[in-house]
């Protein structure tokens, strides 16, 4: 890859896990899975940058729209703050 | 607080250690063995222009199935787990305004277009059955946010989803049956980069696409499901 | 090298969030950041310097110049398996909260007969 692709996809990296970080630390559990959405997106930049477009598109469309829609209202159904710990 | 600090130092240990073992694969050397075999061979003896939906299709078509088998099994068991006696359920979650009910009216029909686009050429683009599932699925969940009394008609999609399967078993079987393995290559191979090319890939992908989305749509259904699931408790 | 470490420490994450913590729906999240380090870790090994997406197109016939194909399509049917397990799971925390009324791990273990 070229210099410039590079630097931005370490950007894209260390985006990641950060957003992960705060995803399993934050008390508001819609809070915590939209971080982790976020995150599911941003490796489907990654994985787009590493010249593979089928996983990208597969990775978009199952892991950060379906897994999202399926968790919220798994949290909707039961208790949104985190009480425990 | 001293727990956290002693596993976290554990797990960077583990990732140290590993990491140590993974210096001997150098990031972006040239390490392909069985690849290049396929990417040769993939023009004169499937027809395909997508590689990897030939390899998974073609050259790895039993492990397509076991996956297309664990997916039913997951819908079979949240179905188990959510059986309603009753008839009239009431599937509301969330309160929805005008603009979401004027605006879904609009956009689904095109949903399921591009849904049913990237599922039949996926031997052409990037793309395939399983992506274009999901698609369809991300269509009534849409459906669902924003009308309050929509249900859909679950046998007719019991019977979408049966036919979906019974297609993929059907193509193995031929092979079979008129070749000497399962799920050899029956049907023509065709001229490169035409949409009615690539063997038996493009009647088992249309097949996997519509059992996807429809095993898709099950599964939320069965999860928004709010009023009278548990035997008449609120 | 950058991409390596960085997929094994979003599976070290996850391992760390099933053991810590004790709420049900954070050990679940750190289920998903296991499968997404595992699937990031496949692609980046199957990457080759200098080299383009194996499909082919009126532009791009040679095949000498594509990256390899196979770990792209293992991973293809890994996401899918992920995203169905992690459906059941969540089907579970909900009948499990309908029944015991918390949704912390030590309550619910200590509630056998």
């Amino acid at each position: 890859m070229s210099i410039y692709v590079l630097i931005f996809s370490y950007i894209l990296l260390a985006l990641t896990i950060i957003l992960s970080l705060l995803a399993i630390h934050v008390k508001d559990l819609i809070a915590a899975v939209i971080l982790m959405g976020g995150g599911s997106l941003l490796v489907s930049l990654v994985f787009l940058l590493l010249q593979a477009p089928d996983v990208a598109m597969s990775e978009a469309a199952i892991g950060a729209a379906l897994t999202m829609a399926i968790y919220i209202i798994a949290v909707k159904k039961t208790e949104r703050e985190d009480k425990d710990d | 607080m001293i727990r956290k600090i002693v596993y976290g130092i554990f797990i960077l240990i583990i990732v140290a250690a590993v990491s140590m073992f993974l210096m001997s694969y150098p990031f972006g050397s040239d390490k392909m063995d069985v690849g290049k075999y396929y990417l040769e061979n993939t023009v004169p003896q499937t027809g395909a222009a997508n590689v990897v939906t030939s390899v998974t299709l073609f050259y790895r078509g039993f492990d397509t199935l076991g996956e297309v088998t664990v997916l039913f099994t997951a819908a079979l068991g949240v179905s188990i787990l959510y059986f309603i006696e009753d008839k009239k359920r009431k599937t509301r979650i969330v309160e929805s305004n005008f603009v979401t009910k004027v605006g879904t009216r609009v956009v689904f029909p095109f949903i399921l277009l591009v849904g049913a686009y990237i599922f039949m050429h996926g031997h052409l683009t990037p793309g395939g059955g399983f992506q274009g599932g999901a698609l369809i699925a991300t269509g009534f969940l849409l459906l669902y946010l924003a009308y309050e009394e929509t249900s859909i008609n679950r046998a007719k999609f019991y019977l979408v989803e049966g036919l979906g399967g019974l297609t993929y078993v059907t193509m193995g079987l031929l092979g079979y049956f008129m070749k000497d393995s399962f799920l050899a290559n029956v049907l023509p191979n065709g001229q490169l980069f035409n949409l009615l090319s690539g063997g038996i890939i493009l009647p088992i992908y249309i097949g996997v696409g519509l059992k996807v989305g429809s095993e898709l749509s099950n599964i939320i259904d069965d999860l928004m499901c709010e009023v009278k699931c548990d035997g008449g408790e609120e | 090298m950058i991409f390596y470490v960085s997929a094994l420490l979003i599976i070290g994450i996850g391992i760390y969030a099933i053991i810590i913590k004790k709420n049900l729906i954070k050990i679940i999240i750190g289920l998903d950041l296991i499968e997404t380090g595992i699937n990031l870790l496949i692609v980046s090994i199957g990457y080759i310097n200098g080299k383009t997406a194996p499909i082919f197109s009126k532009g791009v016939m040679n095949a000498s110049r594509m990256v390899d194909s196979v770990p792209q399509a293992l991973t293809l049917t890994s996401i899918v398996i992920g995203a169905s397990e992690l459906a059941l799971a969540a089907a579970f925390v909900v009948l499990l909260y309908r029944k015991y009324g918390t949704l912390d791990v030590r309550k619910i273990r200590s509630l056998r007969w």
